[in-house]
């Protein structure tokens, strides 16, 4: 099949209005017959819902929590981005547009890119319209900060739990539309299978989590927001229910997937401390516009970090990228963390960590506020108190959280950090329209692959969900529904139903059949294990190899010896988990195919073979300028489907932060 | 160490529901509370039991899923703390640990430790919201807020829903969920239009739902794990006496 991103004539600022002005629209008498299903209540999910809701489309959501308050976009902390230019620093459309094509190491579409840049203003109208209290200046008007791999300020947040404000404000505006009879919501349910007619997305098996009921949906459309798959890796920043079973069944059904080992591992996350651990905490790549990043110059100093003077420290961000120091990129910051740690420079108990430092920020709001408060002759402990009460304000949950979890005061000693996973840039293919390779089936936010490239910048998750939600898919689906309108309600009574549903259940009886020694967990944690070795914040041939044949060993011990308790008709998490597991098993697999084809380094794919004298990652634009696309087989092969990258505005350059 | 478990075990809404104990050796001080739980359930596993079932995702106390009632308070003893991030350390060796469901008619127990918290949800479609379409707002910078109102609404609106307040309330009482977001509403210029109609029907809707009344004991405010004040209570009950006064006459 030939990929069509359908990206519009024009040139690249007026694709987006040109596109608006001449989809095809669906009328409101039309839009009221018409059924959508959504899978998944982050900001993508919810967003789409509340909109396509307030068009006059009847929204049917599923989220697995026990209420769509809780996805996992609560989570995000620093905040969100957009080309306001509220700060006169020189913002605009189009660097937010560049910044996030060079962030993302000339990986992704321009046109996508463009647009998202392009609405990343309204949605700061909508969210504050909303109610969302977003950080404000003393005279009323918003507050911005900085986040990695850009020089400007363009990042609105409120506080460190910005992506909770969000998603408030969208579960609220899709709870109005629920009082309003036009969105249904379907809480403690899982999406198990998607269900084709006619080559056509109309479906979806789910499964009540609490009773065991297999249900049937369907819908005239389906529209995953289902989230990223970082937790192939067992550990990681994602919440524990975070999944890609919705859309990997959807890529067994014909959805091609994209890029799937673009991967993020985030630089700051508090480090591992022991086996029986389930979970990463992420510290907010906000805290890089204060905190120094440094270990010490001598290997294996004793000292505690206070102790060690200013000349003794090697702040290895900022001597190796002086134009942007410690706001590098992700990708950038973690492999720079781990080339210190693996060279023996690492701190703390497993030696896997670095310093994450604010004293020096907490110097100078000390003394900006003295000077504020008129204290002429303000003693080191009377600044380091003021400082120390401005960095709570803007950080004071991120440092509790960390105290809490470790025991130690980051205010009074340095944060240990070191590289988790985080975020999946790659993910189902979608064109312009946010539509996959099955028509009807569209995919938002984290779950498809379109925006960020190899390598996504901070507080571009929460833009691009709500984007994708709020601004995107109202417009494009129009365009597949208006030819829609003459088809009706779909019948789950069609064998297609029937047919999803028995294989659903088939999976379930062999899941619950199988009794063996070992818990879900134990293959979860060995999967990750895996996955972090060999295909995590570097790679090599070799090892990827490896890995292909230890997952593939792992994947037929699991289906002979998992042990899942209780029965398949009540809420049982082990089940729930072990469907999750097997789906993960089998993406891992494609992830390490898809980088070990992947032969040059870019952005978060680190192959050690590609690289630069100096360690940076070395593109091969000639021969890997594509998007990979891949299209399901029979579960041991996959083919390769490119979309080439066609950069009309950007020309390719080795990214430099330096 | 070594920490003793009481379990409140319960296969459903229709069953009465008793309590387990178990043993456990291995208990890390660096665990948090729900991975010593994850240990646990383990060990049930291996010997063929059924392990306990509990809300929880994030795992970083922010979703508001998790939800156990330890030694009588809920998310356990230390103040300003989801049960997520409660660590072990915080407990002594050899200590017995009774953990049990949040408790409240409005919230019916599902399984073991699960309880249905759907009424807040219902509560919210009441009126917790803004009735403002996608593509209408005017420019962010167009309505300023004055900072300690907008710092003020942020933390209330710093609310995870996760229902302690309720579990930790003798009379069962939501108002501190609630009373948090009427007042975050409430103190933003966005929120002014539906102000009147919006505590009326929140309150109404949390009446309907079962939840107690509130009688100004304060342990929601004591329990809360994101710390929200009682001042919001109060807050919320000028604005339903005042939309009750006055429901017609304009702000």
């Amino acid at each position: 099949m030939e990929l069509d991103a359908k990206i519009p004539q024009g040139t690249l600022s007026d694709k987006w209005k040109h596109y608006k002005d001449t989809v095809k629209l669906v009328s409101p008498a039309n839009k009221r017959r018409l059924d959508l299903i959504i899978v998944g209540t982050g900001l993508a999910g919810a967003s789409a819902a509340a909109s396509l809701a307030e068009l006059g489309y009847h929204v049917k959501v599923f989220c697995f929590q026990d209420s769509p308050r809780r996805a996992h976009s609560i989570a995000a902390q620093g905040g969100i981005n957009a080309a306001k230019n509220y700060q006169n620093d020189g913002d605009s459309v189009f660097r937010l547009f560049y910044d996030t094509i060079k962030g993302g190491d000339y990986r992704s579409r321009e046109a996508n890119v463009y647009r998202l840049a392009e609405v990343s203003t309204a949605i700061i109208d909508h969210c504050v319209a909303l109610g969302v209290p977003f950080a404000r200046e003393y005279g009323g008007l918003l507050a911005n900060r900085s986040f990695g791999g850009v020089q400007v300020q363009r990042t609105f947040y409120a506080a460190g739990q910005t992506g909770q404000q969000l998603l408030l404000g969208a579960y609220s505006a899709m709870q109005r539309q629920v009082a309003l009879g036009n969105v249904e919501v379907f809480a403690r349910h899982e999406m198990m299978d998607l269900v084709i007619i006619d080559g056509k997305a109309r479906g979806i098996i789910a499964r009540n989590l609490v009773t065991g009921e297999l249900e049937r949906h369907g819908a005239h459309a389906v529209l995953l927001a289902s989230g990223g798959y970082g937790n192939v890796f067992y550990l990681s920043t994602n919440a524990m229910g975070s999944n890609v079973t919705a859309a990997w069944k959807a890529h067994k059904r014909g959805a091609y997937f994209a890029n799937p080992c673009f991967t993020q591992i985030h630089p700051t996350c508090i480090p591992v401390s022991g086996d029986y651990q389930s979970k990463l905490t992420l510290m907010s790549e906000s805290l890089r516009n204060d905190g120094r990043v440094w270990v010490p110059k001598k290997k294996d100093d004793p000292r505690k970090p206070t102790e060690i003077p200013e000349d003794e420290r090697d702040y290895f961000l900022e001597r190796r990228y002086p134009a942007f120091g410690n706001l590098v990129p992700r990708d950038v910051a973690s492999r720079a963390a781990k080339e210190r740690c693996d060279a023996g420079f690492g701190v703390g108990p497993s030696k896997m960590a670095v310093y994450l430092d604010f004293r020096s920020a907490m110097e100078r709001y000390g003394h900006a506020e003295a000077h504020r408060l008129g204290i002429a002759d303000a003693s080191e402990a009377k600044i380091l108190e003021l400082g120390k009460q401005i960095i709570a304000e803007k950080y004071g949950n991120l440092f509790e959280m960390y105290e809490r979890i470790t025991g130690e005061n980051p205010y009074e000693t340095p944060m240990r950090i070191y590289p988790a996973v985080h975020y999946t840039m790659g993910g189902l293919w979608v064109d312009y329209e946010l539509m996959t390779t099955i028509p009807g089936l569209y995919a938002l936010g984290e779950c498809n692959f379109s925006d960020h490239g190899a390598n996504r910048l901070g507080a571009s998750a929460l833009m691009q969900g709500l984007a994708d939600g709020f601004f995107v898919i109202p417009y494009t689906i129009g365009n597949y529904l208006a030819d829609e309108i003459r088809t009706p309600k779909i019948s789950t009574d069609h064998p297609a139903f029937a047919e999803a549903e028995h294989r659903v259940k088939e999976q379930i009886d062999r899941l619950m059949s199988i009794q063996g020694k070992e818990t879900v967990d134990y293959f979860h944690r060995h999967l990750g294990k895996i996955m972090w070795d060999k295909c995590g914040m570097s790679r090599n041939a070799q090892g990827l190899q490896e890995a292909i044949s230890e997952i593939r060993a792992l994947r037929e011990e699991f289906w002979k010896n998992v042990r899942i308790p209780g029965t398949a008709d009540s809420l049982n998490p082990e089940l729930e988990k072990a469907g999750r597991v097997a789906d993960f098993l089998e993406l891992a697999e494609l992830i390490c195919i898809d980088a070990l084809h992947r032969n040059e380094s870019c952005g978060a794919h680190f192959r050690e073979e590609y690289q630069t004298p100096d360690g940076e990652a070395l593109r091969d634009d000639e021969h890997f300028a594509y998007v990979a696309a891949w299209e399901y087989r029979d579960g041991k092969e996959y083919t390769l489907h490119q979309e080439p990258l066609h950069f009309e505005v950007v020309h390719p350059t080795q990214r430099s932060y330096k | 160490m070594h920490i003793t478990l009481k379990v409140w075990r319960q296969k459903n809404q229709q069953d009465r529901g008793h309590f387990e104990t178990y043993q456990l050796d291995q208990v890390n001080e660096d665990m948090s509370f729900l991975e010593m739980f994850d240990v646990l359930n383990d060990q049930l596993i291996r010997e063929g039991k059924d392990p306990v079932a509990f809300d929880h995702d994030c795992r970083e106390g922010i979703c508001g899923m998790c939800s156990m009632y330890i030694n009588g308070r809920p998310h356990g003893p230390l103040k300003g703390t989801t049960t997520c991030q409660l660590h072990m350390r915080h407990f002594k060796d050899g200590d017995t640990i009774v953990v049990e469901p949040w408790r409240a008619a409005a919230f019916p127990v599902i399984k073991d430790l699960v309880v249905d918290r759907s009424a807040f949800d219902r509560i919210m479609q009441a009126g917790g919201f803004i009735s403002v379409n996608t593509g209408s707002a005017p420019d962010a910078n167009a309505i300023p807020v004055e900072k300690d109102k907008a710092d003020a609404a942020f933390a209330a609106a710093a609310c995870i829903g996760c229902g302690a307040c309720v579990a930790a309330c003798k009379n069962s009482s939501a108002m501190l969920f609630v009373s948090a977001k009427i007042a975050q509403l409430a103190l933003l210029p966005q929120g002014q239009p539906e102000r009147k109609t919006r505590v009326l029907n929140m309150i109404a809707q949390m009446d309907k739902e079962g939840f107690g009344s509130c009688s100004n004991i304060g342990s929601c405010e004591a329990e809360c794990p994101k710390e929200i004040p009682i001042t919001f209570i109060a807050k919320a009950n000028r604005e339903y006496l005042q939309a009750m006064l006055a429901p017609d006459l304009p702000e």
